[in-house]
């Protein structure tokens, strides 16, 4: 393994470019988080977070698990939050948070209870690993990142692997299942047999002539004229009946300046 | 050649192939479209760019001048800061990709000795691929910030065929990570340089090293699978003229746009790259040149490369010549329903064989040669098969062939015929009877 790319000394120090990287990605990575939640826009919301994912991202190939910096940029940020901008996107660019606070006072006891638990955590972890030193980091990546992961795995954590994917595999047959629409035999056409139906014999295939073309009027009863003058009956649904026009209704229509209802100038 | 090689140049030669390759990205972008053009010229009988420089060699330099002063176009729903970075995104992505592509064998450059590649990690491939998964976001939230439909809808187009497209490169790279062990770039071209030993039924001969042959199912879907990936013909789906105007890029111009439609034929030349690097024996020279001693040695390594890369890209122009576009419903079901299904079945078979090639003949290695044919032939006999087609019984085409809403609807009166209607309303005719009667 390269030492350059674990970044970790021998002594469990930190090396000066981990320690440029991670005080260049960690306000980045915070400043996402904060924006995740105060952005009122749901777009710029989950681009927050996609930031604050990729910083993880480098963050976990800075503490020599390359593999698993990888992984978290392709499935997380790749994937999943894509998935995510997917639904937002559909469910319309203007939707914004609503400002309006349904019980009093909760914004304030929640950004108070937020502070107070995540000092709890920080202070906890800061006392329990924070003077210890990383140990077993060369043995477990002896072999490479990628070749450790795969052997604890598939040998240690096979179970726990199998049983993961079992669940996942039953989330995606459960969400196929409410997604699924029973349909008859028959009842869907699909587009073999429309395309099928549309070259039958005594069905004209091409487009049909709309009606009111190169006629005095657009209403939907009036045939097309074909090139030569005569009205196309073809044009014209047979549901709409055929009529002659009235007089008012043959005249050309009221143009710009006259006031008066469908009068020549 | 191996990963200790990587990580201790002086800054200067970093600096130096960093502008190498993203000199050689921007030119080649710049050339690549003066041969796509020429190429689809030749294929549709007519000269295409013959004008400016010999062949027509400057037309895209020209191309490219007038797009850069073309008026930069903000639209009014725009959201802002997304459409501006969106384009940059793209970009980037593409860019950033080329920093694990090997290029060549170690050469001596001003004293150094370093590899013709920026760097390398043992998870090489996958910085590729988090890479064209991260250049998705360029398309998506360019779409979604132009405000309009068409933009969005091209880039929902390209999200949900970039993610399915991806699963399946994805796949077919598993079983080359398999037989060289390895993820990064430099050790995947290494291991094709040898010509391992197979024994089949006691026979036994020297296979060539390249993974296109050793694993040619696997090739044949990363070509497939890198074509959806990267939005050409016949799987343009996200940008199809016919049906989105221009799909995600539709209200880009200026240099915004040009960065997009550079972020493509970069994309083109990353997944050319890779599939040279993983299928086609990287920069090692083909067979026929490969006797010669030196071919793979010094910078020549470079000119077996860029023609490889050549050659692909002359696949993608030829495809786009030849194919038409497919339907997005049977686009997507060749993605999930065969690339991905045929890729597992495939990668069992090949680990199948991994294994068993490891093992002392005996019960368990007939268990398992045994196990992994009874899985294959049992996922290829009950796969759904496709359904024979069925005459309906009546087609129903409405009333002579058109599409007509139903008989009891009533066809409201045109406003011209509102007076007269409303005139005789008094005597209790209704308006509908009323234009009846006048026929």
């Amino acid at each position: 393994m390269n030492p350059a790319l674990t970044g970790v000394l021998a002594d469990g120090g930190v090396t000066t470019g981990e320690a440029v990287t991670f005080w260049i990605l960690a306000p980045i990575a915070l400043a996402g988080a904060i924006g995740m939640v105060l952005l009122r826009n749901a777009v710029h919301s989950a681009l927050s977070l996609v930031l604050t994912m990729l910083s993880l991202g480098v963050f976990y190939v800075l503490q020599a698990g390359p593999f698993i910096g990888m992984v978290q940029i392709i499935v997380y940020t790749g994937a999943i939050m894509m998935l995510f901008l997917f639904v937002i996107m559909l469910v319309g660019r203007n939707t914004r948070d609503s400002l309006i606070e349904v019980l009093r006072g909760q914004r304030v006891a929640a950004i108070l209870l937020g502070i107070g638990f995540a000092m709890l955590l920080g202070t906890g972890l800061a006392r329990g690993i924070g003077s210890i030193p990383a140990v077993g980091l060369a043995e477990a990546n002896v072999n490479g990142n990628v070749e450790g992961i795969a052997k604890l795995l598939f040998t240690r954590y096979i179970f726990a692997f199998e049983v993961t994917s079992a669940l996942l595999i039953t989330a995606a047959v459960g969400a196929m299942i409410l997604a699924h629409v029973e349909k008859k035999p028959g009842e869907k056409m699909d587009q073999k047999v429309l395309s099928r139906a549309r070259f039958e014999k005594g069905n004209y295939p091409g487009p049909k002539a709309g009606p009111g073309v190169f006629a005095t009027s657009d209403s939907v009863a009036t045939p097309a004229l074909l090139p030569d003058g005569t009205f196309t009956e073809r044009s014209v649904s047979k549901v709409v009946p055929a009529r002659e026009l009235t007089i008012a209704e043959a005249r050309p229509k009221a143009v710009n300046g006259s006031k008066e209802y469908g009068a020549i100038k | 050649m191996s990963l200790d090689m990587f990580g201790h140049d002086p800054w200067w030669l970093i600096l130096i192939k960093i502008l190498v390759v993203f000199v050689f990205l921007i030119v080649s972008t710049i050339l690549v479209i003066w041969f796509e053009r020429r190429v689809v010229g030749r294929m549709q009988h007519r000269p295409g760019p013959n004008r400016h420089g010999p062949f027509g060699l400057l037309q895209s330099v020209a191309d490219a001048l007038k797009l850069a002063l073309k008026e930069d176009i903000m639209p009014t729903l725009a959201d802002k800061a997304v459409y501006f970075i969106a384009p940059i995104i793209s970009a980037m992505c593409a860019i950033t990709a080329w920093a694990v592509i090997p290029f060549g064998p170690e050469v001596s450059i001003f004293g150094h000795k370093t590899a013709l590649q920026i760097t390398d990690l043992p998870v090489a491939v996958l910085v590729v691929l988090a890479c064209s998964g991260l250049g998705v976001y360029g398309i998506v939230l360019g779409g979604w910030a132009s405000g309009s439909t068409y933009p969005l809808l091209g880039a929902l187009r390209s999200a949900a065929q970039v993610i399915s497209y991806e699963v399946a490169l994805g796949l077919s790279i598993v079983a080359v990570f398999m037989l060289s062990g390895t993820m990064s770039t430099s050790g995947i071209v290494a291991s094709q340089a040898e010509n391992p030993a197979v024994n089949i039924f006691g026979l036994e001969f020297n296979v060539p090293g390249w993974y296109a042959i050793l694993l040619f199912p696997s090739f044949v879907i990363f070509v497939i699978s890198m074509v959806g990936e990267t939005n050409r013909a016949p799987f343009d789906l996200p940008e199809a003229e016919s049906e989105l105007v221009g799909g995600f890029h539709t209200e880009y111009s200026s240099l915004k746009f040009a960065m997009f439609f550079l972020a493509e034929y970069i994309n083109m030349f990353t997944v050319s790259a890779m599939c040279t690097t993983l299928f086609l024996g990287g920069w090692r020279a083909p067979w026929p040149i490969s006797i010669w001693g030196a071919a793979n040695t010094g910078f020549w390594p470079l000119l077996w490369f860029m023609g490889k890369l050549v050659l692909l890209m002359f696949f993608f122009v030829w495809l786009r010549g030849t194919m038409p576009r497919l339907r997005y419903d049977q686009f997507m079901r060749l993605g999930w329903k065969v690339l991905i299904p045929l890729n597992l079945v495939w990668i069992l078979v090949v680990a199948g064989i991994r294994v068993s090639s490891e093992q002392e003949a005996g019960t368990a290695k007939t268990l398992i040669i045994g196990g992994v044919i009874l899985l294959a032939v049992g996922v290829i006999f009950f796969y759904p098969r496709r359904k024979q087609y069925q005459a309906p019984a009546v087609a129903d085409l409405g009333v002579g062939g058109f599409p007509v809403p139903p008989l009891d609807l009533k066809v409201p009166p045109s406003p011209r015929t509102k007076k007269i209607a409303a005139s005789r309303e008094a005597t209790g005719v209704s308006a509908s009877t009323t234009t009846e009667e006048e026929g």
